[in-house]
């Protein structure tokens, strides 16, 4: 009846899970507590659940990231911990089957579930407001995409308390992922989360293309449009490319844990170092889907406060295409070790080197935006100059690294670790706190705080150089990853001064909360120019604060680059012409309810109860017939609503 | 194929208004199925390294019946020869040609669909099914992948024609039959590739 679910399966002999577990369903019910006190259910599920207006959904998103980001970094300062306490005779606190839960549950949840919500939260929400249009492409489509996303890492965290964790790495790699050697349901919740998950971020690439090539505002040619939106395209489109070798990959292993067939088992003919490669054909692009939206963050910051347009923008657009295409041609340096030779070796090298150069046209871009500038040092600003300056020195330790022979002594040291959170903590992360600190008086109609917001910087930036510096010199030392215990005294104190720095971020994380509380109870005063505080250049701040539901009132009219920048100085008004109908896609329960079967059905599949993967196999499909049958999705504005909103609109801002 | 065609040009960029409904529709159903193709080239990908490994098993020159593959690979062509019809006639707003043309397409998928099945069985039943040996693992995934794409076409068009007899030709009828006869052209497509590389070059080269 139950598959292999049975009581076991929680661990109630763990302290440190069945703590964190009781704090949080007492957190959950208590907010459920309080919205059922409060009474906003009926809010809840017409303003938020339902929802298909892209803005709100972004918004999901991008919570959903930072309530991840914390279970990411729990997860984070526990590991450092640990390896702070593990030297010599010290065994810590973690018992190696618990650790390896733990750096297995890291990497998978701040890849999956909290840096691509972020970065497709921020897609979001701007590129439609930014590029003039009133929606995307496929507003239901949108918000199926945003609850798979959920259903992944609601399954992830189930298995917190119910089960296990994969105890393989980030990336699953067999056999040691294959049932001979991982016969728990560990890695089972590692695929069914990631496949759903993997669907909803495959129809959100498939939803922003379209809407970036068919729904931009009158006159913005792709030349106009803004570097954002462009590092938007070109993400989506490596997310189209990537994501089904992914589902691909993840099938060909559940095929193999399930049906018992030999994709990658050591028996039957199977080719593990197949999996290694497709996993990291998806896995290498999957770098630059995250990594230039954020760039496109920066490109947006920089300008615009250093009240320039950016300079070079149509080098900035080749050298993100370019580095889209050069996406699909570094995979094999993941894995130099693998012993395809020389020459193999040779031209992953060499594409991987090559790839600094767009990357440093980039920089230099940036540098010469600033240069003659009037730049402001707000928050957005310095977590740009952070950025700036850890992302060269991550990028040059790739260039290190992607030297074949180098690569052969730092494979799988702490050299790598440090390698790759250089580059993403201080490329993707910060990225996102600065789009997230940029965008946030759009979403909301008011700013952050501004002096929390810098110590917040201070902290994470100090943190980053204390936690993560040292782990190169232990890399050089010999330390290898994903260890529970080592012997060498001589390591203690780098990871000391590591673990110290995980305790700074720590502080910057607490000063974030504090400032995202502190702004929402001054929100009166911080809401002063909501509509276009930083005096901005693209067309998503021509519009109020937050922007109604359907955008734009009227659909902007684009005659250059920076054309909100352009109407500003042009200051002429122009002439007022009458609104017209606009049609708005009515709110659908369908993403919400395709997401309850999505997890129903993983759930089953996890534990083998096959009677709830049925159930749900059928429910979902119910739901598509059902949903097929309603051709009246949509409803008309009329022109007297619109002008009655944008009155309200005008006087609210 | 008109139907096609219009919704798939880009509308030149200066001009507006903005694209229609079924114009966005038949876009965005497009850019999905480049990424179902890449899903397949994943598993071609597979089934290219893993052809050879048959661990002792039978391989492809002991297994497969070029007779079976072609009877199918006559089925699936000539269904989409008939879908393509059905969607002439929905271009012109012929319902009886229309109901034909898919008619016969859904029964033909199903006559491709049953000599799947019963190819599958046989080999299973010979010792052969897909737990035998890498190169029959990434077999069975490769072409039942495509045959579960096959399932899910004839249920969407089953359904399809139900609400087609109740409604005739409105806007979201032509929009969702433009996008399924993509669909069940892309499968050909896709098939035409595993006849070639498995079949043929599995059974005769």
């Amino acid at each position: 009846m139950f598959g292999k679910l049975t009581l076991q399966a929680i661990p109630f002999d763990q302290p440190i899970i069945m703590g964190t577990c009781m704090v949080l369903i007492i957190g959950i019910l208590a907010i459920l507590g309080l919205i059922t006190y409060k009474q906003k259910w009926q809010w809840l599920w017409t303003e938020w659940l339902t929802t298909v207006d892209h803005k709100r959904i972004g918004i999901m998103y991008t919570l959903l990231a930072m309530v991840m980001l914390l279970r990411g970094f729990s997860d984070a300062i526990m590991m450092r911990s640990q390896q702070a306490l593990a030297s010599g005779n010290a065994r810590g606190f973690l018992p190696p089957e618990h650790y390896d839960q733990i750096f297995s549950a890291h990497g998978t949840i701040m890849i999956f579930f909290m840096a691509m919500p972020f970065v497709v939260g921020l897609m979001n929400f701007v590129v439609p407001l930014q590029i003039g249009a009133r929606d995307v492409a496929f507003p239901v489509l949108n918000s199926v995409s945003f609850w798979l996303t959920a259903a992944g890492s609601l399954l992830i965290n189930i298995s917190l308390g119910v089960g296990e964790f994969a105890r393989t790495g980030w990336l699953a790699y067999p056999p040691l992922s294959e049932l001979s050697f991982s016969p728990g349901v560990g890695v089972d919740y590692y695929l069914w989360s990631l496949q759903i998950a993997g669907v909803g971020t495959l129809l959100s690439g498939v939803n922003l293309i379209t809407t970036i090539l068919k729904l931009r505002a009158p006159g913005m040619t792709l030349s106009r449009m803004p570097v954002f939106s462009w590092t938007a395209l070109a993400a989506n489109m490596l997310i189209v490319a990537a994501f089904p070798v992914l589902t691909a990959t993840f099938a060909m292993l559940i095929a193999d844990r399930y049906l018992g067939m030999h994709f990658f088992t050591n028996d039957g003919g199977g080719n593990p170092m197949m999996y290694i490669n497709l996993i990291w054909a998806w896995g290498h692009p999957e770098v630059y889907i995250l990594i230039l939206p954020a760039f496109g963050v920066f490109s947006e910051v920089i300008a615009t406060f250093s009240r320039k347009p950016l300079f070079g923008y149509r080098s900035m657009v080749v050298a993100t295409m370019a580095i889209t295409l050069l996406a699909f041609t570094t995979w094999l340096h993941h894995f130099f070790t693998m012993g395809s030779g020389a020459d193999v070796n040779g031209f992953f090298g060499i594409t991987t080197m090559v790839i600094a150069i767009p990357t440093g046209v980039k920089i230099f871009n940036w540098l010469f935006t600033i240069y003659g500038g009037r730049i402001r040092f707000t928050s957005p600003v310095l977590w740009t100059i952070g950025f700036m300056v850890t992302f060269t020195i991550g990028g040059m330790t790739g260039v290190l690294m992607a030297v074949p022979p180098a690569d052969f002594v730092l494979h799988n040291s702490l050299f790598l670790i440090a390698h790759f959170h250089n580059v993403i903590i201080g490329g993707v992360v910060f990225g996102c706190f600065a789009g997230l600190t940029y965008w946030f008086p759009k979403a909301f109609g008011f700013r952050l705080h501004e002096g929390l917001g810098k110590a917040a910087f201070w902290c994470w930036f100090i943190g980053f150089y204390l936690a993560f510096m040292p782990l190169y010199v232990l890399g050089f030392m010999g330390m290898t990853r994903r260890m529970n215990h080592y012997d060498d005294p001589a390591w203690l104190p780098y990871l000391l001064v590591a673990e110290c720095g995980a305790v700074f971020i720590l502080i910057g994380i607490l000063l974030q909360i504090t400032q995202l509380v502190w702004s929402i109870h001054k929100r009166d005063e911080l809401s002063k120019d909501a509509r276009d505080p930083w005096d901005a250049r693209t067309l998503e701040w021509s519009t109020t604060s937050p922007p109604p539901a359907y955008n734009f009132a009227l659909l902007p009219k684009v005659e250059g680059l920076d054309a909100y920048w352009e109407a500003k100085q042009g200051a002429e008004a122009s002439p007022q012409k009458a609104y017209e109908p606009i049609e708005i896609p009515k709110n659908s329960g369908l993403g919400f309810m395709v997401s309850f079967f999505a997890v129903i059905g993983g759930f089953g599949m996890i534990w083998h109860i096959w009677w709830m993967g049925i159930v749900a196999l059928l429910g979902f499909i119910a739901l598509l017939i059902g949903r097929s049958w309603d051709e009246h999705d949509e409803y008309e504005l009329m022109p007297s609503d619109i002008a009655r909103l944008e009155r309200a609109g005008v006087h609210a801002s | 194929m008109s139907v096609d065609a219009t919704a798939l040009d880009s509308y030149p960029e200066e001009s507006q208004p903005l694209p229609t409904r079924q114009h966005l529709t038949g876009f965005g159903f497009y850019i999905y199925l480049l990424s179902d193709g890449i899903l397949f080239a994943a598993l071609f990908a597979a089934f290219a390294v893993l052809r050879g490994a048959t661990d002792g098993g039978p391989d492809s020159h002991a297994l497969f019946s070029a007779r079976n593959a072609f009877i199918e690979t006559a089925c699936l062509l000539t269904s989409s020869f008939t879908c393509g019809i059905a969607m002439l006639a929905c271009d012109r707003r012929n319902r009886f040609m229309a109901l034909v043309g898919f008619l016969v397409t859904a029964v033909l998928g199903v006559m491709f669909l049953t000599l799947e099945v019963r190819e599958f069985a046989a080999l299973i039943a010979q010792g052969a099914g897909p737990d035998r040996s890498a190169f029959l693992s990434s077999f069975f995934t490769l072409v039942s992948t495509h045959g579960i794409h096959v399932t899910c076409g004839l249920l969407w068009l089953t359904v399809l024609l139900v609400q087609f007899l109740g409604r005739g030709f409105t806007p979201a009828m032509v929009r969702r039959f433009l996008c399924f006869s993509l669909f069940w052209h892309v499968l050909d497509v896709v098939w035409i590739a595993i006849f070639t590389f498995v079949y043929l070059m599995g059974g005769y080269l």
